[in-house]
């Protein structure tokens, strides 16, 4: 045991030490966060209004649409046409392209945001449907009762209590990102402990420490040393990650912070309002109304588990192959192959947590890691997530067992790479 | 009294039989030399007395108790043919960690490499990498992290290959050294010059089975074909009667001769002070280890061939 730990000890102190470790540490939260900061801002600011100018000859428009002079001004007398709207300072032209004055154009010279469209979208099927309204002798003001009474004609109210105001988009979002990085990281580290092994096979170190140590405390400790980097690596990211994002909060536009704060005063509001706030708003509000402390502890968790599992066999493979990197690739092949799988199942079946192929794939331990943490924000049942943690301890346990045996005899053979079948001889004996 | 003692070892791979039943002892104090062509199976011997590999069969007795790598490694000191260091550790740092593994303190272990590191003159190298050092500077450091821990049992395979004269001799009395304050050394090489001048005690392996084993003096008195060095102030014009001996060969002023069965060396001298030549020297000429090694491996194919599978299983 004390020997594990002195290898760990020098696993974990030459890789903390090394430049690229704290490089990596400091400049991806840095960047997240920036990147992320920089799309709330621009989405959060405010687009400038914009300015259409109409041609209605049948007027059959000119009722309905009305201006708002903060988002969209109509101007139906502007005299503008298709060659000049834009030297008379108009954003776009809506016009009649076909006779009867039933099907409109909008010309811009620019493309139009994605916001401008789904309001003018808005107003125009409005607009028709008033017209036709009105046809059927029904009056304005009517109409424009009917109109009000539409806006507050529903809310929403989960049944789970503790969901109640998060977005299932951002839920999804969290548990993709999440998921996303587990994959990344167990590449990553399962690399690093498949590139430790065979350096010290390489080097022949191996021989030497092996006649002080057990191959197995050897692999061990090479495990959960770069095990500790990672960790460490994940502890220093949500740390840095919070801070930077708090500081980050305070460049928003104020009146997002508002409306933020507003959502989070009055839980419900959102669901059954939603239009009153804008989409940066909703967004931050949902990121703060998830159930962190049990998030940050499952990836804790999966991520902890799923590198137990797979940097063993990774581990496995450095020891069995040589110098030659092309060795190694066409047996890590059946290692990659489930966490690629477990990242599709997970991607594919996002907006779908519950289904049978995520529960499945969320408790067996070749795809938990990835799965479950995409299940997670959407609160599977408690006694899946127990189940599927028990059976990730269970899974590296037995990994573990099984590349000790191959690892012992690889580690100090040198020439050939073994075949599969020889490997498999290796775990039976003894 | 022996240090260690291995009886009727055996270990078969898939595909060899890599030791094959060999038994020797070796005693406490003593420099013993494990010779044998490339791939004899002196590497896997070695695995298996440091606790590298199981047995197959036989046992080891190690200071008179059966050996228990757990425990024992820690009095064993071994040095691989091949060099292991860590490239990109410090060399200081290194040595400790390496200590460390066998079950030094560290501040006992900062003392041990800092004397040793005097005695070798390399004390400035505690900040290297050990990519920065040449291959004899990597030697002297590996020697020293083996041996740090005062091993009862010190294992080198090939020490001196890739070091300078000076260094070798460095190191050479090093090892004298040890093996005056009571540790045991086996020492495999294929240098046989340094086999002659430092053991005490060979043994000769050879696809995996022990051929020879004795004293270098033994082993040489054992293999001697009875050839004699005479040198003559000048050489003997006309020899007559019957000589007790066949010529091997001249040079310059001396006979080479093998004595012939039956005949003792002074009847050879008899013979040649009764036909008057004026001798000046008469030595045995004891075959060099290398001879004998030579000798017993020739004609055994170099590289050992691989048996069918179902031979051994």
């Amino acid at each position: 045991m004390n020997k594990i730990w002195l290898v760990m000890k020098r696993e974990y102190v030459t890789r903390v030490r090394n430049k690229t470790f704290l490089l990596s540490t400091i400049l991806l939260p840095l960047v997240m966060v920036l990147f992320i900061t920089g799309a709330v801002f621009f989405a959060a600011r405010p687009e400038g209004k914009k300015k259409i100018a109409v041609i209605d000859k049948k007027g059959s428009l000119e009722n309905f649409l009305k201006s708002d002079t903060s988002k969209m001004i109509f101007d139906f007398n502007s005299g503008a046409d298709t060659s000049n709207f834009s030297q008379k300072g108009f954003d776009g032209l809506l016009y009649a392209v076909d006779s009867t004055g039933q099907h409109f154009l909008l010309k811009t010279q620019k493309a139009a945001s994605n916001e401008t469209m789904d309001r003018l979208r808005d107003r125009l099927s409005n607009a028709y449907v008033s017209g036709k309204l009105l046809e059927k002798n029904i009056t304005i003001n009517q109409i424009d009762s009917i109109n009000k009474a539409s806006s507050s004609y529903y809310t929403v109210d989960n049944t789970d209590e503790k969901n109640k105001n998060v977005n299932s988009s951002v839920n999804a979002g969290i548990g993709f990102a999440s998921g996303i990085i587990i994959y990344i990281t167990m590449f990553i580290f399962g690399a690093m402990v498949m590139r430790g092994v065979m350096e010290e096979k390489t080097t022949r170190i191996a021989e030497v420490i092996i006649s002080s140590v057990k191959p197995f405390q050897l692999m061990m400790g090479k495990i959960l040393g770069i095990g500790a980097v990672g960790l460490t690596q994940m502890l220093l990211w949500i740390i840095l990650i919070f801070l930077i994002s708090t500081a980050a909060f305070t460049f928003l536009p104020t009146d997002v912070l508002e409306q933020v704060k507003h959502i989070q005063s009055n839980p419900g509001m959102m669901t059954s309002n939603p239009g009153q706030y804008s989409a940066a708003a909703k967004g931050i509000a949902n990121l703060t109304n998830l159930n962190w402390p049990l998030i940050l502890g499952c990836f804790l968790f999966y991520f902890l588990g799923g590198y137990l599992f797979y940097s063993s066999l990774f581990a496995a493979v450095g020891s069995v192959v040589n110098e030659d990197p092309q060795e190694a690739q066409s047996l890590m092949f059946p290692i990659i192959m489930p966490i690629i799988f477990a990242f599709i199942i997970m991607s594919s079946n996002i907006d779908k947590p519950d289904s049978p192929v995520m529960v499945w794939a969320s408790i067996i331990p070749f795809t938990s890691p990835i799965v479950m943490m995409g299940r997670l924000a959407s609160s599977p049942p408690f006694w899946q997530i127990a189940v599927s943690m028990l059976s990730l301890v269970a899974g590296f346990i037995l990994t573990t067992w099984l590349a000790g045996k191959i690892y012992r005899t690889g580690i100090l053979l040198y020439g050939k790479k073994p075949s599969w079948k020889e490997m498999i001889k290796w775990i039976r004996r003894s | 009294m022996s240090l260690l003692e291995v009886q009727n070892l055996k270990k078969y791979f898939a595909t060899q039989k890599a030791v094959d039943d060999i038994s020797f002892s070796v005693n406490k104090g003593s420099i013993f030399g494990l010779l044998g062509p490339n791939g004899a199976g002196k590497t896997t011997l070695i695995r298996m007395i440091t606790g590298i590999f199981y047995p197959d069969e036989g046992q080891i007795l190690f200071d008179g108790k059966k050996f228990n790598p757990i425990n024992d490694v820690v009095h064993i000191g071994y040095m691989p043919e091949e060099r292991g260091l860590y490239k990109k550790m410090k060399i200081g740092e290194q040595a400790i960690y390496l200590a460390q593994l066998k079950g030094l303190k560290k501040s006992e272990a900062m003392t041990k490499i800092k004397e040793w590191f005097i005695k070798f003159e390399m004390q400035s190298w505690w900040a290297k990498k050990v990519e920065d050092l040449s291959k004899g500077m990597s030697q002297k450091l590996q020697f020293v992290t083996t041996v740090l821990h005062e091993p009862k049992l010190i294992i080198l395979d090939e020490p001196f290959s890739g070091l300078d004269p000076v260094n070798s001799n460095l190191i050479k009395d090093e090892i004298y050294k040890l093996a005056q304050r009571g540790s045991t050394i086996i020492f495999s090489t294929h240098r046989m010059e340094q086999v002659e001048e430092i053991c005490d005690h060979i043994i000769l392996v050879n696809k995996g089975q022990k051929i020879l084993d004795g004293t270098v003096k033994d082993v040489k008195h054992q293999f001697k074909e009875n050839l004699f060095s005479i040198g003559f102030e000048e050489i003997p014009q006309t020899l007559n009667g019957n000589p007790p001996y066949e010529m091997v060969g001249t040079k310059d002023h001396q006979y080479i001769v093998k004595i012939k069965e039956g005949f003792k060396p002074a009847d050879v001298l008899n013979y040649f002070l009764q036909q008057g030549a004026k001798i000046i020297s008469f030595n045995e000429m004891l075959p060099s280890l290398s001879d004998i090694f030579i000798k017993l491996v020739e004609g055994t194919p170099l590289t050992r061939q691989f048996l069918p599978k179902e031979v051994i299983e």
